[in-house]
């Protein structure tokens, strides 16, 4: 009989302080889901900044947890490389999607250039009166005084309504690009799927959508759309078929999850900060700033995974060649050594734009502008209408170490 | 002590007086001149401090670094006399420097 696996402990309930720190397991998405990860992190940044964990569900791993750090190893492109993925679990070959945000240069620099036109601030002042209509019909569709889910109603609804405008995506299959997002980023076991094998019949009809779309658009005249940007531009048009996938994934979950959760995320802030919601209701010129501390203080992706490619050291520690190292950004965003009073919401922060929620270097968000302008006409046209969103119960969290939003937020609106 | 010109998009043109050793970048932030974010905050991590140098200016500037060309290269709206401010370090021979910011930083 072989020896009994170490057993994989779960993390919930441990104490950060006084637990060894070898044990120290930030890829556990159960202290992610149960809100109890920011003492983990302040631990790591304190007494062990550049962390080994010999053992985990995921494998061995490093984590980074100081803002210096991960900006070093971020923009360190030639010896952190974003191959073969950028997510903590190892997969293998066949399930492998290839995405330029999981490509070191030049190829990585070529498609995304391709399709970063679409979100480019260029294109956004066009984006801008749609963007505000829809925001605005979906605040005057919601039911006053009385409870509902405001994740459901409004985040969900709005990302998947832009997304749908990105891609020119039939508006009514638009949760289709919902479900598929949620399917490629989920982990077996929270709800969604059971075992990645479950992610082959989803995403399998995601692939045959849009390549329908593919065909229409390759077809007809060059447009502002992502799909037709793909199928025209000369670093994309010969795509392989799981290639095109892998970057449909990329755009939808980046536009998708991201700012969702940015969006539950202000309103849930802004309830446990009645002073900073005070200050909000008598100066909404500061929206622009309370944007980037919303997204600052959601750190909506909570890390980022690069493969060392040569031995190098990091913050006196030996890293490897082929050791996986994670970047904590939702760690780094709460760094007291950058980050002025990291645990304070604040939304006249001064250099709120310093965050790492977008990640620095190459792979630096894309559709940054495109994400800040939606939270900023959507708390615009939330101010005219409501006094409060008031958070009525316990937000539920999404299971993962990856994308850290929420499930549901319960909320009840108080018109002006 | 040296003056840098800062043209806007517009045309809109603005003189700061920068010290030797900050970067164009400080300079810029330091003084309020519109259209540099400098969301990394110097750390040629972002270009969002992207700039276009007057050529009368290039020689001076000096060439683009590795980090730069890196960033820049992810930019569709690159040009040959594309830079990022903050690796633009201020000296008395750039006294009288011309930098056109673009319309938007990514």
């Amino acid at each position: 009989m072989n020896a009994p696996k170490r057993k994989v402990w779960s993390m919930v309930g441990r104490d950060p302080e006084t637990m060894p720190l070898e044990e120290i397991d930030l890829s556990h998405p159960g202290i992610w889901r149960a809100n109890e990860y920011l003492p983990f992190l302040a631990r790591l940044r304190r007494d062990d900044p550049v962390h080994y964990c010999p053992e985990s569900a995921v494998g061995p791993y490093w984590s980074v947890t100081k803002y210096k750090d991960i900006v070093q190893v971020d923009t360190s492109h030639n010896i952190f490389s974003s191959e073969p993925t950028i997510g903590i679990v190892d997969i293998t070959e066949e399930h492998n999607l290839p995405m330029f945000i999981a490509m070191d240069p030049p190829k990585h620099d070529v498609q995304r250039r391709t399709v970063q036109g679409v979100v480019a601030p260029q294109n956004l002042k066009n984006l801008e009166p749609i963007i505000r209509e829809r925001v605005c019909s979906i605040l005057d569709s919601l039911p006053l005084n009385e409870e509902f889910d405001w994740v459901e109603r409004v985040s969900i609804e709005l990302t998947t309504q832009m997304l749908a405008t990105l891609f020119d995506f039939p508006f009514d299959d638009r949760r289709k690009l919902t479900y598929w997002s949620d399917v490629a980023t989920a982990i077996p076991g929270g709800g969604v799927i059971d075992s990645y094998e479950d992610r082959a019949e989803p995403l399998g009809e995601c692939l045959d959508y849009f390549t329908r779309l593919w065909n229409e658009r390759v077809n007809s005249e060059p447009r502002n759309d992502l799909i037709s940007m793909l199928a025209h531009g000369e670093s994309t048009r010969n795509m392989p078929p799981h290639e095109f996938l892998g970057n449909i994934i990329l755009l939808i979950v980046g536009g998708n999850d991201t700012t969702r959760n940015s969006i539950s995320g202000g309103v849930l802030a802004l309830n446990e900060n009645p002073e900073e919601y005070q200050k909000l209701r008598d100066n909404p010129a500061v929206i622009p700033n309370m944007v980037s501390e919303i997204i600052r203080w959601q750190t909506p992706l909570a890390y980022m995974r690069r493969t060392a490619l040569v031995d190098t050291e990091l913050g006196g520690k030996q890293i490897k060649a082929g050791d996986k190292v994670v970047m904590w950004y939702a760690s780094g965003n709460r760094d007291g050594d950058v980050i002025d009073q990291p645990d304070r919401f604040w939304i006249d922060r001064p250099n709120a734009r310093q965050h790492l929620s977008f990640g620095f270097g190459i792979h630096r968000c894309m559709g940054n502008r495109l994400a800040e302008m939606q939270l900023r006409i959507l708390w615009e046209e939330i101010l005219k209408r409501f006094h409060t969103v008031e958070v009525v119960g316990e937000p539920e969290r999404t299971y993962s170490s990856f994308v850290k939003g929420y499930v549901k937020l319960p909320v009840r609106l108080h018109p002006l | 002590m040296a003056k840098i010109h800062f043209i806007e998009h517009n045309g809109t043109e603005r003189v700061v007086e920068a010290q030797p050793g900050e970067s164009v970048m400080e300079a810029a932030i330091g003084n309020g001149i519109p259209g540099i974010d400098a969301d990394c905050g110097g750390a040629c991590a972002c270009a969002t401090c992207h700039v276009f140098v007057d050529e009368k200016w290039l020689d001076k500037v000096g060439p683009v670094q590795d980090c730069e060309d890196g960033m820049l290269s992810v930019s569709n709206d690159r040009r040959p006399n594309s830079r990022l401010a903050c690796q633009i370090q201020v000296s008395d021979e750039l006294d009288g420097l011309v930098v056109t910011t673009p319309e938007f930083q990514f």
